[in-house]
């Protein structure tokens, strides 16, 4: 397993097997008491990351360089293009190619879809994408997978029921995908003209798993082992308009959870603006800061398998 | 008495069986415009055993080059090529749907890094050949309608 991943690109989840996704969680779990600072690691000590980052990002970014952090390596970059050379005007392809001689790795978050695979295409180094506009952001799925297995024993046969945007937001179009190789059944739960688009529910289904449609919270949360909620994002939608009519639509509140399954858990990718209410944070349901603090170990697992650090 | 709307061609290319309808857009993905220096000859709607129905694109003292080829099989993929040298059929071929496409079109999703001023072509897998489904190699994007996305 260990040859498979030395060097190798994470662009999208699709580039990788049930097997491969297995390993990445296998490799994070033992990466969790170097994450919490327990024990120390010198793995990747005398590495650089190079951290691109082209739009804004707080817990992709920070996560990265606490994994980084955490291993020994160190990092270089920017947190946006502003005073760059890209404000200058500088192709991606070119600022890839001078990071890539600079650095170990690269870690790139850019507004247009498909720049993670430009990226992986102009670099001889490792590229991994933390997300590329509307499009893949595979670090995400996989601490997504890693938080469903560490609370529920395992991803297989868990009904996991996926709230928001799903038309526009990135994160669910992955994790649906990952979560249906897994084999884990799953509900899509959003208002129609945000429903999860019909390429990607070919997609699924291709797969094995025939996802549920539903546009009630209400129907489907007594059924749920996992309900992962995503912002409506307003900066995602061409119409403004559009935004309006379905901004608030869906609250998970202490009214709604009360005819939840007692060990159902909350997710959610962060940042929430008002689809949870404050209130159930306090809820033993609330697993959303847990999940975020997962993304440094399975960072920590990624750098280090693709660096050649873990087997 | 067989009628020949259009008479034969001493040489060039007969791009025949063309799916109906799609004569005009054939002519725009190989780069036919008013600027033509030979003859081309378009039939549309034309009686055909083996479709019902069929269009023809006759140009004289042209062959088409390998990317062409793919284009025109991209927009009409059960067209028949007839090369024509000194009035004979010097060969004929259907032509073929190739797995990957490379630097004949653009990515139809204007958010797509190959639409923006990178030094890339976009590329696609064929996921269907019938009917034609493209997905971007860069940001997975499927496309169905070629024509409006050849360049």
């Amino acid at each position: 397993m260990s040859g498979s991943f030395r060097g190798m690109d994470v662009v999208s989840i699709r580039d990788f097997s049930r097997e491969q996704l297995e390993h990445v969680l296998k490799v994070a779990e033992k990466m969790v008491p170097i994450a919490k600072g327990e024990e120390k690691s010198s793995l990747l000590e005398g590495k650089i990351l190079g951290s691109l980052f082209y739009e804004p990002s707080t817990r992709t970014r920070l996560s990265f360089e606490a994994a980084m952090a955490r291993l020994g390596g160190r990092t270089l970059g920017f947190d946006e293009p502003k005073g760059s050379s890209v404000a200058k005007g500088e192709t991606l392809a070119d600022t890839i190619r001078m990071v890539d001689s600079y650095s170990d790795v690269i870690v790139l978050r850019h507004p247009q879809e498909g720049a993670a695979r430009l990226a992986a295409h102009f670099a001889n180094k490792p590229v991994l994408n933390a997300g590329d506009g509307a499009g893949q952001h595979p670090t995400q799925t996989m601490l997504d997978l890693f938080t469903i297995k560490k609370l529920k024993s395992k991803i297989e046969g868990n009904h996991v029921a996926i709230l928001g945007d799903l038309k526009y937001g990135r994160t669910v179009h992955s994790l649906s995908e990952a979560l249906s190789m897994f084999g884990a059944e799953l509900t899509f739960v959003a208002p129609p003209t945000l429903q999860m688009p019909k390429e990607h529910l070919k997609r699924i289904e291709g797969m094995g798993t025939k996802p549920k449609i539903s546009s009630s919270l209400e129907d489907v949360i007594k059924d749920a082992d996992v309900l992962y909620v995503t912002r409506i994002q307003k900066e995602r939608f061409p119409d403004p308009a559009e935004y309006q009519k379905v901004a608030g639509l869906y609250k998970v509140d202490m009214n709604m959870l009360r005819n939840a399954k007692k060990d159902l858990i909350i997710m959610h990718p962060l940042p929430r603006v008002t689809e949870i209410d404050p209130e159930v944070d306090q809820t033993e349901h609330a697993k959303y800061f847990e999940q975020a603090f997962n993304g440094v170990p399975v960072r920590m697992a990624l750098l280090s398998l693709v660096l050649g650090g873990s087997k | 008495m067989k009628e020949f709307k259009v008479t034969p061609i001493r040489n060039g290319t007969v791009i025949d069986h063309i799916d109906v309808g799609m004569a005009l857009k054939v002519l725009r993905i190989i780069g036919v415009k008013e600027d033509v220096s030979s003859t081309v000859s378009v039939l549309i709607h034309v009686p055909s055993k083996k479709a019902g129905w069929k269009d023809i694109v006759k140009i004289e003292d042209r062959e088409l080059d390998p990317k062409e080829l793919d284009k025109v099989a991209l927009i009409s993929p059960d067209a028949t090529i007839n090369i024509i040298r000194d009035y004979n059929v010097a060969e004929k071929f259907v032509v073929e749907v190739p797995s990957k496409v490379k630097g004949i079109m653009k990515c139809s999703n204007p958010g797509c890094i190959t639409n923006k001023n990178e030094p890339v072509e976009a590329e696609f897998e064929v996921e269907s050949k019938k009917p034609i489904s493209l997905r971007c190699v860069y940001c997975d994007r499927i496309t169905t309608d070629v024509s409006d996305n050849i360049v």
